[in-house]
């Protein structure tokens, strides 16, 4: 089956936990065990107080609409997905953001609002990779 | 303790002496990114009234490292740097060759930029994609304009900021570039224009977003003591700033104000004993409409969400009270993808009074501030035509 979008290239050692979690439907974050800060992107160590000790914690899935952007054409060549669509930065209620699809929504400026609380969709596309991508929550 | 090191010592220490474009800017597939680069260089050197063999400083960013330059010309330089943090390294260099002017690791300074960006001749493969790639492309994210939308939106947000305010920043700009010749769009526009132009990605329609060009351009540098002898007018770099705060923009603290803009404000209006309201010319390093009226902000020359006022009033137009972008800017003039050197080139010609039809009257004390990335990195100039 042809992707509709191009797999994360590299995974990297660091974030293979991230990756290997959404595969069981879990959304893992980095935690660092010394000041327990929350953080995203993976890296070996706390950007807050600089610790090297960080392990995993499963997020809520839940979040808000921190900011977005509506996409009338494709900007990467292995994109398949037929705009318009949703680009999105998710504020987590943990607290990290991350980059993301608002999915299961109308495209429309009038309808997306920033701060709208938002829910993760597991997406699986391969059987080693699953997407989070974010649907309004009620 | 022993007493702090003050970069004041420098103010007014290094001129701009020599400043020019490749000789063509534009669409130009007939030309190699390092070809733009060594046009520009023998434009601004000669500029200078210096010749190649005077350079013993090489500045650069991007692909071509300064030890390519300094082959290319034929010339053994003794001091290098390639620092690469987005468009607005060379801002930041003329801070870094101030530095290495003023304590002699060098006599005469060359910045240098090429880039082939509508053309791609001469381009290598692009760089590490290793945190992008991951967390930015498999959900379709790919090139500035999906990124800077989300600093736009939230400043919307935030500020009610509306696309009818983001678009007279382009309509602003266009009216510069209508006086200047070497501007590659010139026609005239209209707000409805901005807003009826073809949606990319909102907040952005295509006027919102600079032109993709090739182009080079280089700045030469050198004391004050020696700027006399050279041909034109010296401009002073009264002050110089710089800081990051970002790669990826999930990291951004604020992403309706650049921490890394305040940063290197603040550092280059003290080193130059100014405040961030004293300026008669701005320019604004802008890939996108939004850009500008955020780096106002992040300045402290507006408040916050006040800077889109600065370009709706009539301030910053042809005649008006705050001229910012004389040159067409991003959005008309031209942008290679690493635009940070036209500015410092457009200031330097506003000082030197060399502008014809779009020249500032009266231009004593210009501002040049650049981003990397989206607001990732930040470089700011206080120049001046007077010590």
């Amino acid at each position: 089956m042809e992707l509709d979008r191009p797999l994360p290239n590299p995974i990297t050692p660091e974030a293979r936990p991230f990756w290997d979690g959404l595969r069981e439907g879990k959304l893992l974050l980095p935690r660092c065990q010394s000041c327990g800060h929350v953080f995203f992107y993976p890296r070996v160590l706390c950007p807050r107080c600089h610790a090297r000790d960080i392990t995993w914690t499963q997020a809520s899935g839940t979040g808000t609409l921190h900011a977005f952007e509506i996409a009338y054409q494709v900007f990467n060549k292995a994109w398949r997905v037929k705009p318009p669509y949703v680009l999105a930065m998710v504020e987590l209620a943990e607290g990290p953001r991350l980059m993301s699809n608002l999915v299961n929504v109308e495209p429309d400026p009038r309808i997306i609002k920033c701060e709208m609380p938002v829910r993760v969709v597991f997406c699986k596309l391969t059987d080693e990779i699953t997407l989070p991508l974010f649907e309004p929550a009620r | 303790m022993s007493p702090v090191a003050d970069p004041r010592a420098l103010r007014n220490s290094v001129c701009i002496v020599g400043v020019d474009e490749s000789d063509e800017i534009g669409s130009l597939p007939g030309k190699s990114q390092l070809t733009l680069h060594l046009e520009a260089i023998t434009n601004a050197v000669r500029d200078a009234g210096l010749t190649i063999t005077d350079v013993d400083g090489i500045f650069t960013a991007g692909q071509h490292s300064p030890a390519l330059l300094g082959e290319a010309l034929g010339i053994t330089p003794r001091y290098v740097d390639g620092t690469t943090v987005g468009g607005c390294s060379f801002i930041i260099e003329v801070g870094h060759a101030v530095a290495a002017l003023h304590h002699g690791l060098c006599d005469v300074a060359v910045i240098s930029h090429g880039e082939s960006g509508r053309s791609g001749v001469g381009v290598s493969p692009r760089r590490d994609t290793s945190l992008s790639g991951q967390f930015e492309a498999p959900f379709g994210f790919g090139g500035a304009p999906t990124l800077f939308g989300m600093v736009t939106t939230r400043h919307m947000h935030v500020y009610g900021t509306t696309l009818e305010q983001w678009a007279q920043v382009a309509v602003s700009t266009r009216k510069w570039a209508m006086l200047n010749p070497k501007a590659l769009r010139r026609e005239p526009i209209t707000v409805a224009d901005v807003l009826n132009s073809r949606p990319v990605v909102y907040p952005f329609n295509v006027l919102n977003i600079c032109l993709v060009t090739d182009a080079g351009g280089a700045v030469v540098l050198t004391r004050a003591d020696r700027a006399k002898d050279c041909a034109k007018k010296p401009v002073y770099v009264r002050g110089m700033g710089e800081s990051t705060e970002h790669v990826m923009l999930t990291q951004m603290k604020d992403l309706t104000f650049s921490e890394a803009t305040r940063i290197a404000g603040e550092k280059a209006f003290r080193m130059a004993g100014v405040a961030p309201t004293d300026f008669d010319h701005i320019m604004l390093y802008d890939a996108f409409t939004s850009g500008p009226p955020i780096m106002l902000e992040s300045l402290g020359i507006a408040k916050r969400g006040d800077g889109v006022h600065f370009f709706a009033d009539g301030r910053s137009t042809p005649g008006g009270t705050q001229p910012i972008n004389t040159n067409g800017g991003g959005l008309s003039y031209t942008h290679s993808g690493m635009y940070g050197i036209f500015p410092i080139i457009e200031a330097t010609r506003q000082l030197r009074g060399e502008c014809d039809q779009r020249q500032v009257p009266n231009v004593k004390l210009s501002l040049v501030n650049g981003m990397g990335g989206m607001l990732s990195a930040a470089g700011t100039l206080v120049l001046s035509n007077e010590r």
